[in-house]
């Protein structure tokens, strides 16, 4: 039992529950089909997003470039779709994305893995590449008459019903989430690749004593994380409807914020699959909802740099009890 | 011999040509423990890691169950069940027991997808083994240091195991979990399984050792049977002289105030009622078992640990020491326990460590530090102190164990202390540092400093200091002179709590 409260999933949830308690009783709208739709609709990039990230932070790095590497290869991808194949179908672009994001994140992992340089440094570096290649290079202008392929994907509805408002739709992309969300969460806990990715992150000198090949082990990581981000980007593009050369780069850094709120430690080695999918829902619902009970949007910033300090505050403290308690037992 | 498992023959050993193995003949036994025993730098790592694999020897022959290799790698040395368990164990401590023990397993066999029954299940199995409980689904990070030890044990078993070379086994361990560990050790000894041990603690190497191998300058000078050995031979075959051991002596000047005097300091659930006196020019010994309490006590009176009541009075004037910054600006040093996390910046120069408590007195008049002055204290204290180094612009890091205590101390000497406390001051140190730091520290006391040393190195204590504090359940139970008292009756004192 105790064990169960200390853990960081169950503090991110219970303040999940009193953010949701707290607005559904100003505002009784919060408890809508219609709005938890919505807030399911804005986890959809995020969620992806935060898989990513999640596997990086457990393996001791942090990824910067996610953004600008979903970007590209959406930009891309509707660039050279209008250009040689403006019927393919949706699949197909998902496909050039992940593919582009591959290549992308596999440059990432070549300075990582080859030249043991900090995470950090080369993301921060291909951030800022990646982003000013395309704007440079192949286009800075906003893509507003998107293949009918998007349009399409962008109007398809997997649950619709009628509400207040009309209908209330849940959009498919939330399969995509929820696919990529099992397969990371497989990956971490069955494979022995993703047991090594925990392994990387605790103890990398035991990890590579251990026979663990630690620069494949990195370029998986770097490139996995390419293909989610090159995914997440055309996920955000076609529910936008548009290809937006500024778009996306810019929210890494809440991204990593509601991945630590999830419980990833940035030290490594510590994260799990569901922390950061309540991380993710409770910046959500902050960043949503806090409008219905009349809050100004400026505000909401300042609530959720208030929730990240509680939530990653709090474990910080009861760890450090923790170990005081621990140390005062061995070394007394 | 037939029970023979390894057998290495004229090693010859150089690295950019410095020699740091010459002409060693060494064989280990099957069921037999041996010890290798040596000062720090006298060839016992590269030793180890040639029969590991990871070094190649420059000559010599080797052979493990009397097949001659001629290139052994890391993998061969593991496939012939040569299993090294280093200082860090190389756990995962974010990783389950389980996981920690079964893994390498997982990766050997070539497994791509975790099967965690099974790993439960090789887990459970490997510490039944052993016979020893440690919760499975714990992450090692949880566990102590003791079980972190077997659990590594554990995973070399696993491993099949046939020789377990061990890092000084026993040097984080409290003597009750020495006793778990020889006990796991005998019984695998039974399967015939032969130990390696690499220590400093020679006590500890005198009982359980069968075999003693003693190095000294990349040679081996002396090997056999345990018999043969006291205390007094082997650190004389390790240094190569011998070392005196009589207590310090002292005479109380009462006329001065104590530099140090604490009446009925209370923390609760640490410490109770402790009344202590430090003088100048005393060496004063605080020893206790788990938990009395020891380090808390040194904890408070650096400003680590607030007081919750308690009257502190330095050289007669009462003082509150409420934070380090209070604690040094009163003239208290503090040397950690675990200087290598807590007392030292590894990645930095040995000068920059040395001189970074005083660094806001070497200022020139426009505020910026003064190099010239820098280096000139820098060089005073590497001399002094003897700190064994090339160029003192060199990492810490690159320092022996005995050379980094020695650059700790002298960050503190810099700031020219009152008082100084020394928690486990010789941890990990070799034998013939140990004596020149027990020297430094008598020449301090002689130069008028207090000193408060925190050990569990009985020797150590009755060695160096004038009285031993005994901590029991947070209090100070008696006070005892190192000459009305020897090692053996310490210990008695020491566990009489745990027959209690």
């Amino acid at each position: 039992m105790n064990r169960i409260l200390r853990r960081n999933e169950t503090l991110v949830a219970l303040l999940i529950i009193l953010l949701s308690l707290g607005i559904g009783l100003i505002n009784p709208t919060f408890f809508t089909v219609a709005n938890v739709f919505d807030l399911l609709r804005s986890i959809i990039v995020t969620g992806i997003f935060a898989m990513g990230v999640l596997i990086v932070i457990v393996s001791g790095g942090i990824d910067l470039s996610f953004t600008a590497i979903a970007v590209f290869a959406l930009y891309c991808t509707v660039r050279l779709m209008k250009a040689h194949a403006p019927d393919a179908p949706i699949w197909s672009a998902f496909v050039v994305a992940a593919v582009i994001g591959l290549g992308l994140g596999l440059i990432n992992g070549f300075f990582i893995a080859r030249f043991k340089f900090p995470t950090l440094i080369v993301t921060l570096g291909t951030l800022s590449l990646f982003e000013g290649f395309l704007l440079f290079a192949i286009g800075n202008q906003i893509i507003r008459d998107v293949p009918p392929a998007l349009t399409g994907f962008a109007r398809s509805s997997l649950v619709s019903l009628p509400s207040a408002r009309g209908t209330t739709v849940l959009h498919p992309a939330i399969l995509i989430t929820a696919a990529v969300v099992l397969l990371v969460f497989f990956l971490l806990n069955y494979t022995t690749l993703g047991r090594g990715i925990y392994a990387l992150g605790g103890a990398p000198e035991a990890a590579e004593r251990a026979g663990f090949n630690v620069a494949h082990i990195q370029y998986f990581i770097y490139g996995f994380v390419g293909v989610l981000s090159g995914i997440a980007g055309m996920t955000f593009g076609s529910l936008a409807r548009q290809a937006n050369p500024q778009d996306i780069v810019g929210t890494e850094l809440s991204v990593i914020a509601a991945v630590v709120l999830g419980g990833a430690q940035l030290t490594g080695g510590r994260g799990t699959v569901m922390g950061t999918i309540l991380g993710v829902i409770l910046v959500a619902i902050a960043n949503n909802n806090l409008i219905l009970i009349g809050m100004p949007t400026v505000w909401q910033r300042v609530v959720i740099g208030i929730i990240i300090l509680i939530g990653t505050g709090l474990p910080a403290i009861q760890a450090r009890r923790a170990n005081k308690r621990l140390s005062g037992a061995t070394s007394a | 011999m037939a029970d023979e498992f390894l057998q290495l023959s004229g090693i010859y050993k150089s690295f950019a040509g410095v020699r740091a193995l010459q002409d060693v003949d060494l064989s280990i036994e099957r069921g037999r423990i041996h010890c290798l025993v040596g000062e720090n730098g006298c060839g016992k790592s590269t030793l180890i890691k040639i029969i590991a694999g990871v070094y190649q020897r420059d000559a010599g022959t080797l052979a493990i169950k009397g097949k001659e290799h001629e290139h052994l790698h890391p993998i061969d040395a593991i496939r012939e069940g040569i299993q090294v368990i280093y200082q860090d164990f190389s756990l995962f401590p974010n990783l389950t027991v389980a996981e920690n023990i079964a893994l390498n397993e997982q990766l050997a066999e070539g497994r791509r997808l975790m099967n965690w029954r099974k790993v439960h299940h090789i887990a459970a199995d490997a510490l039944a083994q052993i016979e020893v409980d440690i919760p499975l689904d714990a992450r090692v990070e949880e566990v102590s240091v003791a079980n972190k030890q077997l659990i590594a044990i554990s995973k070399a078993l696993r491993q099949n195991a046939q020789l377990i070379i061990m890092d000084e086994p026993t040097s984080a361990l409290t003597e009750r979990e020495i006793r778990t560990l020889f006990a796991v050790i005998h019984k695998l000894q039974a399967r015939g399984i032969a130990f390696l041990f690499v220590s400093h603690k020679l006590n500890e190497v005198l009982e359980i050792s069968e075999t003693i191998i003693v190095m000294r300058s990349a040679r081996i000078v002396s090997t056999g049977d345990r018999k043969e050995y006291d205390t007094r031979r082997l650190i004389f075959e390790m240094t190569g002289h011998s070392i005196a051991d009589k207590s310090y002596e002292f005479t109380a000047d009462t006329s001065q105030p104590a530099i140090l005097e604490v009446e009925g300091l209370n923390i609760r659930h640490a410490l109770q009622d402790i009344n202590l006196q430090v003088r100048a020019g005393e060496i004063v010994g605080v020893t206790g078992l788990l938990g009395s309490g020891r380090t808390e006590l040194a904890l408070a009176l650096f400003g680590l640990l607030p007081m919750d009541s308690g009257r502190l009075t330095m050289d007669g004037k009462r003082v509150g020491i409420k934070s380090i910054q209070d604690a040094i600006a009163h003239g208290i040093g503090y040397v950690p326990e675990d200087r290598l996390t807590e007392g030292l910046f590894l990645e930095q120069s040995i000068g920059r460590n040395v001189v970074v408590r005083t660094i806001d007195r070497l200022r020139s008049p426009l505020g910026l530090t003064d190099p010239r002055r820098v280096a000139g204290q820098v060089s005073e204290w590497v001399d002094s102190l003897r700190i064994k180094t090339a160029d003192p612009r060199l990492p810490v890091k690159t320092l022996s164990g005995g050379n980094q205590q020695r650059v700790v101390l002298a960050k503190w000497l810099a700031s020219k202390p009152r008082l100084m406390i020394l928690n486990g001051p010789t941890v990990g140190v070799d034998i013939g540092s140990k004596d020149e730091l027990h020297g430094m520290i008598r020449q301090l006391a002689g130069e008028g400093m207090g000193l408060l040393v925190i050990s569990d190195d009985l020797p150590e204590l009755l060695q160096t200091c004038n009285r031993i504090l005994l901590m029991r359940h947070g209090r100070i139970v008696e006070e005892i002179r190192p000459q009305d008292t020897d090692e053996n009756k310490l210990t008695a004192k020491l566990i009489e709590e745990e027959t209690l």
